[in-house]
């Protein structure tokens, strides 16, 4: 891949990691924030993560961004912990996730997958209690504090009202308030969101979007692999370019997504204009 | 607001209906008995007449209690909550609502094993053979799913069907190869199940089994919870999926083999019994897990009063019953769900 490599600087130079810790990000410290260094993963000898270095900073949104395929999903996972990478080191903060044991883990990273669907009759309330999994003994219930943070987590993401409906009555936007307040009680420092907003219409799209800044706006670091680059635009801080498993391009928004790097990364000519009451990107393809 | 508030509610109620089944199928047979009369024989087998000053029953009564009905009573009740938790937990881990013990092929793995060593005549290793018929079956259709991809619920169906439809030609195999005259009506009326033939033998090994494995997989209630939606849920909450999921299934087929080597296959019970608990408290299974037990119990207690007593003096097997009562009740239910969003795939 010919892409140009704009953030390849942070490599092997440990101090520099946290300075990509860019715009509205005024909170970030050295070394804070995720840090993911040469992990490589394969599946029966084929590589799907290919030596990627990438970082997300503290209180900002990174977005992952690539064609289908680029590894977006399975480097999400590989974060997560849910799978293991061959080689490599993940770190929050300066902590290395990969070694560290999976209950401490699910109590610093919160994932919220691409479709989250059960058969099951559960409420709203029922489905966000679950994300205190990780911090009660596994014999105990949902105590009076559980209770109080699924219901502060509701409230947080508009869905105070809807603790009581049936998880399978609610539209796709609704459904994915409930997945994301699911994450926030799990009081993550790391969320990573695997497409939040596939298969919603704009509205819920933006909504969306304009929750996942509130929460990093409280210091919580954001990884989240996306499908559209005017979303990614609009919303991230930073954005990591993702093409057969490996990091083509990685730093702000206007650094990225630029024309050179979508014609190398889709083989897409695009224009960047300038939204005129925001002033973010705007990328007109074609 | 939700309808899991009043755990200790659903909990205390079922217990005493369980209670009061199990005293009450005591009571119903031919021979007219109250239930004064189970507790005078429960206090004197417990060596306690001469300390509370009741009276001990006649030899007959006290026979007819303490050797027949007893056993039985209690194997049905230890039977039906242990297929219950089996199908709570196996429909939790395959994430399938068509789980239980019978549809994956674990209820004819155990019976195959069983029949073997009735027909070679070891009859002391019955539970050992059903436990190892289960493990063998658990293996084969988890493997079988494995080999076609991710062990989705779909494929876990089929391939318990394919395993299940495997033992039960064995099981007719040897059936048909050895079994003659009598041994072959024994056979036949284990294989639809029945506990009919309870001693307080039978009770030790299903009351023991229930007690011990049932209790640990009732406890399992968050755990369950966490594959609410999915294995990768599961691990980012913290749970190590592939070990949990293998554990929880042995330990279920250990169950599902010391019940069926008591109470031959009993079908439908794991299947439609936590389906039921579901839609009334909701799917958590902390109070789903303990609650499909209990109700479990006084189900199969009724379902076999009724398969001794109706057609009088003949005597069905409670097989027949469960399924006559749960095909009906488990189309019900599909009836009733036919507008979730999302099938079974």
């Amino acid at each position: 891949m010919s892409a140009p490599s704009t953030d390849r600087r942070a490599r092997g130079a440990g101090a520099a990691r946290g300075a990509d810790a860019l715009d509205r990000s005024g909170a970030a410290q050295p070394g804070a924030g995720l840090a993911v260094e040469r992990v490589r993963w394969s599946v029966d000898g084929t590589l799907i993560v290919d030596g990627v270095d990438c970082t997300a900073p503290p209180g900002a949104v990174t977005g992952l961004l690539g064609p289908n395929g680029s590894g977006k999903s399975s480097l999400l996972r590989l974060v997560a912990g849910v799978t293991r990478p061959d080689d490599g080191t993940v770190r929050l903060g300066g902590t290395d996730l990969v070694s560290m044991a999976r209950r401490p883990r699910a109590r610093v990273v919160a994932f919220v997958e691409q479709d989250s669907s059960t058969d099951l009759p559960l409420t709203a309330l029922d489905a966000v209690l679950l994300g205190r999994i990780p911090h009660r003994s596994l014999l105990a219930g949902d105590g009076a504090d559980d209770l109080r943070l699924a219901q502060d987590a509701l409230a947080r993401v508009g869905m105070a009202a809807f603790a009581g409906r049936d998880l399978g009555s609610l539209s796709g936007g609704e459904r994915q308030r409930v997945h994301m307040a699911r994450a926030l009680v799990q009081e993550p420092r790391l969320l990573l969101l695997d497409e939040p907003t596939n298969h919603l219409d704009i509205a819920a799209q933006l909504a969306t979007m304009d929750l996942v800044r509130t929460l990093a706006a409280d210091g919580v670091t954001v990884l989240a692999a996306l499908h559209d680059l005017n979303l990614a635009a609009g919303a991230c801080d930073h954005v990591v370019m993702l093409s057969g498993g490996r990091v083509v391009a990685a730093g702000p928004v206007e650094q990225v997504l630029v024309p050179d790097v979508v014609e190398a990364v889709y083989g897409v000519r695009c224009e960047v204009l300038r939204h005129p009451r925001t002033g973010r990107p705007v990328l007109v393809l074609g | 607001m939700t309808t899991t508030r009043a755990p200790a509610l659903w909990l205390a109620g079922a217990l005493l209906a369980a209670v009061a089944s199990v005293v009450l199928a005591v009571t119903i047979g031919p021979t007219d008995l109250g239930a004064a009369d189970v507790w005078r024989t429960v206090v004197d087998h417990a060596g306690l007449s001469g300390a509370l000053g009741t009276e001990p029953l006649a030899r007959l009564q006290d026979a007819t209690i303490w050797q027949l009905r007893m056993p039985r009573v209690l194997t049905a009740a230890a039977v039906g909550a242990g297929l219950a938790v089996c199908g709570v937990v196996m429909q939790s881990l395959t994430r399938n609502p068509l789980a239980d013990p019978y549809l994956l092929g674990l209820s004819s793995g155990a019976s195959l094993g069983a029949v073997l060593v009735l027909v070679v005549g070891i009859t002391a290793l019955l539970p050992v053979a059903a436990f190892v018929g289960a493990v063998a079956a658990l293996v084969g259709a988890l493997a079988l799913a494995g080999s076609m991809g991710a062990i989705t619920p779909t494929r876990t169906v089929l391939a318990g069907l394919a395993i299940s439809q495997l033992a039960a030609a064995a099981t007719s195999f040897v059936i048909f190869w050895s079994a003659t005259g009598d041994s072959y009506r024994s056979i036949l009326s284990w294989l639809m199940g029945s506990v009919a033939g309870a001693t307080w033998t039978s009770v030790a090994i299903a009351g023991g089994a229930v007690l011990v494995l049932g209790t640990l997989l009732a406890s399992t209630g968050s755990i369950l919870d966490a594959f609410t939606f999915g294995d990768t849920a599961a691990a980012t909450l913290g749970i190590p999926v592939q070990r949990t999921r293998w554990t929880l299934l042995i330990g279920v087929a250990l169950l599902t083999g010391a019940l069926v080597s008591v109470s031959g296959s009993i079908g439908f019970v794991g299947l439609v019994l936590p389906h039921a608990v579901r839609m009334a408290t909701g799917a958590r299974h902390r109070l789903l897990l303990p609650l499909s037990a209990l109700l479990g119990a006084s189900f199969l207690v009724w379902a076999d009063t009724a398969a001794r007593t109706v057609f009088a003096p003949r005597e069905l097997p409670v097989g027949i019953v469960t399924a006559a009562i749960g095909a009906p009740v488990f189309a019900l239910l599909l009836w009733r769900g036919r507008r979730a969003p999302r099938g079974l795939g």
